[in-house]
């Protein structure tokens, strides 16, 4: 025993960092979209990394605690509140047996973890406790959380000693209604006209609905692909090209219109031209973004995407070692 | 000045009536209870029921349908 869940929110599922190691068998990683927010909550709670917190979209669960548990919830701006009074958030926090967690209204950002000291211990399913709700498998039933779940909590390091550790708000991220993203651009950008290329680059796209755990899908613009004969073995849609693997944050442009960047659960190959790729520093900004949200995408070299994750991974090690 | 209203649970975009061929779920002047769906909000490829949570009397919309919503907006005025 440990959480029972008295709702859902709206998809509310249990992440890890991710089932990597597998894409040959067509498997993509699932995961934590915002890999920040969830490393920083098992940080505060003394977890080990790789601990399996709740990934929390759009619209909050309320969840019982059935015993004690040391917690934390960052990310998005959701604000929690337990057993109805307002709780901070980038910080440890204890509750008691029959606690309720619920959340209020989203106000920025898009997506919460909640990170429990011992982690949320669902069967391993390939070495990951990721919840790939697409076929069904891993994190709890391989599926979203539902009224009258029970969760059970792994067995805690050193919960108790992280209570009222906090982050430094330096490191707080806040999420705008206007993000820019960072792109390598490639692999099949040739199929890409000069004029489109540009204005994939000049254009302030608006986040539509759809946009998911699979992929976000964004209109403001229509692309034009370079005239070509149709090679053997690709689609006849200008966008096709000859089937290859997508990159995690590569971007289709399907029919011209309405770029796809590709995300944790996203097909892992096929035979869209794939225009350029999101950083992976910047994809937890992608995470926190959300329907008709503003996006734009500013391309740079290989040398800044890796000091970009260099940078990251330095502030990660810094707020480790504040917190623990 | 309304002391009740109706508020989106989440962003999405708004939709007044449960499929393009049907009637709005209701309109301005109906009287609605706790629990009845006054529309629908559109995201992550699902539609999901906006219900009241009080009863009373629909007095204005306050977003129009197939508008885009936030979390927490107020979307009908009850009386």
């Amino acid at each position: 025993m440990g959480i029972r869940v008295k709702s859902p929110g709206l998809l509310t599922t249990v992440q890890d960092t991710g089932r990597f190691g597998e894409y040959a068998l067509g498997m993509p990683p699932s995961g934590a979209m915002d890999v920040f927010s969830y490393q920083v909550g098992n940080y505060l709670v003394g977890n080990e990394e790789g601990a399996a917190s709740l990934e929390i979209t759009y619209f909050g669960p309320e969840l019982e605690f059935t015993e004690g548990a040391v917690i934390a919830v960052t990310g998005a701006e959701m604000p929690p509140k337990i057993n109805g009074e307002e709780a901070p958030t980038w910080e440890t926090l204890e509750v008691g047996e029959g606690d309720v967690l619920s959340f209020d209204y989203l106000k920025s950002g898009a997506r919460s973890y909640l990170a429990v000291a011992g982690g949320i211990d669902v069967p391993l399913f390939m070495h990951s406790r990721s919840t790939y709700t697409l076929i069904g498998l891993g994190g709890h039933e391989g599926r979203a959380l539902q009224e009258g779940d029970e969760l059970k909590i792994g067995e805690s390091r050193n919960g108790g000693g992280q209570v009222g550790k906090r982050v430094d708000d330096d490191h707080i991220p806040a999420y705008s209604r206007e993000t820019e993203l960072r792109v390598i651009i490639g692999l099949a950008s040739y199929r890409l006209t000069e004029e489109s290329m540009e204005e994939f680059l000049n254009t302030t796209w608006t986040v539509t609905p759809d946009a998911d755990r699979v992929g976000y899908r964004y209109r403001g613009g229509e692309l034009k692909f370079v005239e070509r004969e149709q090679p053997a073995g690709a689609g006849s849609d200008p966008a096709n090209v000859v089937d290859f693997g997508y990159p995690i944050g590569s971007i289709q442009v399907p029919g011209g219109v309405e770029p796809i960047v590709l995300m944790n659960d996203a097909v892992t190959g096929g035979g869209y031209a794939t225009i350029g790729t999101v950083i992976s520093a910047d994809r937890d900004k992608l995470a926190q973004t959300k329907t008709n949200d503003k996006t734009r995408f500013r391309s740079v070299d290989l040398d800044e995407a890796l000091k970009a994750r260099k940078d990251r991974g330095e502030q990660m090690e810094e707020i480790k070692g504040s917190l623990t | 000045m309304a002391d009740k209203t109706v508020k989106a649970q989440m962003p999405g975009t708004f939709y007044r009536r449960p499929d393009p061929e049907s009637d709005p779920y209701v309109n301005e002047g109906d009287s609605v209870s706790a629990g009845d769906t006054v529309g629908l909000i559109e995201v992550m490829k699902s539609f999901h029921e906006v219900k009241a949570e009080d009863d009373g009397t629909i007095s204005k919309f306050l977003v129009e349908n197939e508008e885009a919503v936030d979390a927490g907006q107020d979307i009908v005025e009850l009386g």
